[in-house]
């Protein structure tokens, strides 16, 4: 079912917003080129800034030693892995509901990324595990519901590959990403629920020590580069997603000379 | 926080294996997932 | 709009009892997946009495995931789904009708049979009686949730396993509670809780699951 009466790209007089006029793949395209290095700027500085802040402000810590220095990835790559995902679910609603191209290009174009640090907020939370809890795997809730957000990710790469047109892989992409994004809450409430059950007093993997200032800065800094790096790579991505869909297009061609 | 030696920076403590295998993986990941963006960025405007 | 819902029913499993076939391919897997966990593992009969409820669960999840392409493969085929898509009759209704008649035919025998497998594993009578209640709130959740999956890789290439990839990880919660609540009865607590979440779980899909799932036909045949 299509909703074209709410068709607003090209209609920026009615409303005058300059988020209907970049609504257009054609006229996104040299934008997110523009916006892209400055987003990679601010991550470099930001992770230099956390960088240098973990390894160099940040003390030792009296239980762990220098093995809690792992959190400034850890945390930062879990705090993406699930902004990422509503992210992405809210760009495949949108699609769903305005019919617009773009809104089905970002959410595929964040996917893979939202899933690569969700790989990394598992890797690093099982090296963390080892040497604070003894083993590799920990069956703690939010390494768990991590695994199963990975699976999600997974999910939605897969549904869109498979299917052929790119339509119709968007708009089942957001179905399952609208579905999706409703069960992670309770799949993170399962899960702790069965944590505690299991475990019983265990503490949990992401109780992180005593927060001093210095960690806490450190890792918003990381978190913050993590969110620039995103949003640059995911606009690098939108961008080469849109030339191959686009591919027919006349400002496509011209692009890239004459054909 | 003094590390005195760049051995010590290094060793982390004895925790060498897991700190810097997770920032190690990460930067693999990142180096990976911008390779991947440049080759597909060039094989989309060369018009594969 | 019930006179309709009667009817889908009806017509569903009118369709499943020709093929019988099909629907009894999936309460084999059951039974067959159920035994081969104590081949796996050894026959100790504290082990196996701990985690029989974990083992019943999982292979009833598996089980009802395996029938799911039933759902709407048949219909896709023939053109039926499309007319059911441009009738009369609400998209809703026809497809709340499918996933009742599907549960009637996989969910609801998969229901039945687990006792008597527990009877395999040394588990003690209340538990059995909770698995029964555990697995008839659950069950219709997984086809409800399943229908979703299946909507979305109609008539895509790879679909069967695509399909256990996309729903599999929405089933945990469902997974966690149903068997969760045989193991708190068979430590002797009360299992309300867990199968009050069920409902809350059973409750939810019945709000979101239909409408998710028309989507799903809807962009299928865009």
């Amino acid at each position: 079912m299509t909703i074209d009466s709410y068709r607003l790209q090209g209609e920026p007089g009615i409303r005058g917003w300059l988020l209907f006029r970049f609504a257009a793949p054609q006229a996104f395209y040299p934008l997110a080129g523009r916006m892209i290095p400055w987003f990679g700027a601010l991550a470099t500085l930001l992770a230099a800034a956390g960088l240098y802040i973990s390894f160099f402000v940040a003390p030792t810590d009296a239980q762990q030693g220098e093995a809690y220095r792992i959190i400034f990835i850890h945390v930062a790559a879990a705090w993406m892995s699930m902004f990422l995902y509503v992210v992405m679910a809210c760009w495949a609603a949108l699609g769903l509901v305005l019919n617009t191209r773009l809104s089905g290009m970002m959410a595929s174009a964040i996917a893979p990324t939202g899933a690569m640090f969700t790989f990394i907020a598992l890797w690093s939370g099982a090296l963390w595990g080892k040497p604070t809890w003894g083993t590799w795997w920990v069956w703690d809730a939010r390494l768990t519901s991590e695994l199963i957000l990975l699976f999600l990710y997974f999910g939605f790469m897969a549904l869109t590959n498979a299917i052929e047109d790119s339509r119709r892989a968007d708009r089942a992409g957001a179905v399952l990403a609208i579905v999706g994004v409703i069960n992670i809450p309770i799949i993170y409430f399962s899960v702790q629920w069965w944590n505690t059950l299991h475990q019983g007093a265990s503490v949990s993997l992401t109780r992180a020590p005593s927060m001093a200032m210095t960690m806490l800065t450190g890792m918003l800094l990381m978190a913050l580069a993590a969110w620039m790096y995103s949003i640059a790579v995911v606009l690098a991505r939108v961008r080469s997603i849109i030339l191959e869909r686009e591919r027919d297009a006349e400002w496509v061609r011209g692009l890239r000379g004459v054909e | 926080m003094n590390w005195g030696s760049l051995h010590n920076f290094l060793a982390m403590g004895g925790y060498a294996l897991y700190v810097w295998g997770s920032y190690g993986v990460t930067a693999l990941c990142i180096g990976v997932e911008l390779w991947s963006l440049a080759r597909r960025a060039r094989r989309a405007q060369k018009g594969a | 709009m019930l006179g309709g819902l009667k009817a889908i029913v009806a017509r569903d499993l009118r369709l499943s009892m020709r093929r019988r076939g099909d629907v009894l391919n999936h309460l084999v897997f059951f039974v067959i997946v159920v035994t081969l966990f104590p081949l796996g593992v050894g026959a100790e009969p504290n082990l196996l009495r701990a985690m029989a409820p974990g083992i019943l669960w999982v292979a009833a999840l598996l089980a009802a995931m395996l029938s799911l392409q039933r759902l709407f493969a048949a219909d896709f085929a023939d053109g039926t789904l499309e007319q059911m898509l441009i009738s009369a009759q609400p998209l809703g209704v026809i497809v709340v009708g499918k996933m009742i008649a599907h549960w009637m035919v996989s969910g609801l025998p998969l229901t039945l049979l687990a006792p008597v497998l527990g009877v395999q594993f040394d588990l003690p009578q209340a538990a059995l009686v909770t698995l029964v209640l555990s697995l008839g709130i659950g069950t219709p959740v997984l086809s409800l949730i399943g229908g979703v999956g299946a909507a979305l890789t109609l008539g895509v290439r790879g679909g069967g396993v695509l399909l256990a990839l996309l729903v599999l990880p929405l089933y945990v919660p469902v997974l966690i509670f149903g068997a969760g609540a045989v193991v708190e009865v068979s430590s002797g607590m009360s299992a309300a809780p867990h199968l009050s979440l069920l409902g809350a779980f059973l409750a939810i899909s019945c709000a979101v699951a239909p409408w998710a799932t028309c989507a799903a036909l809807r962009v299928a045949y865009d």
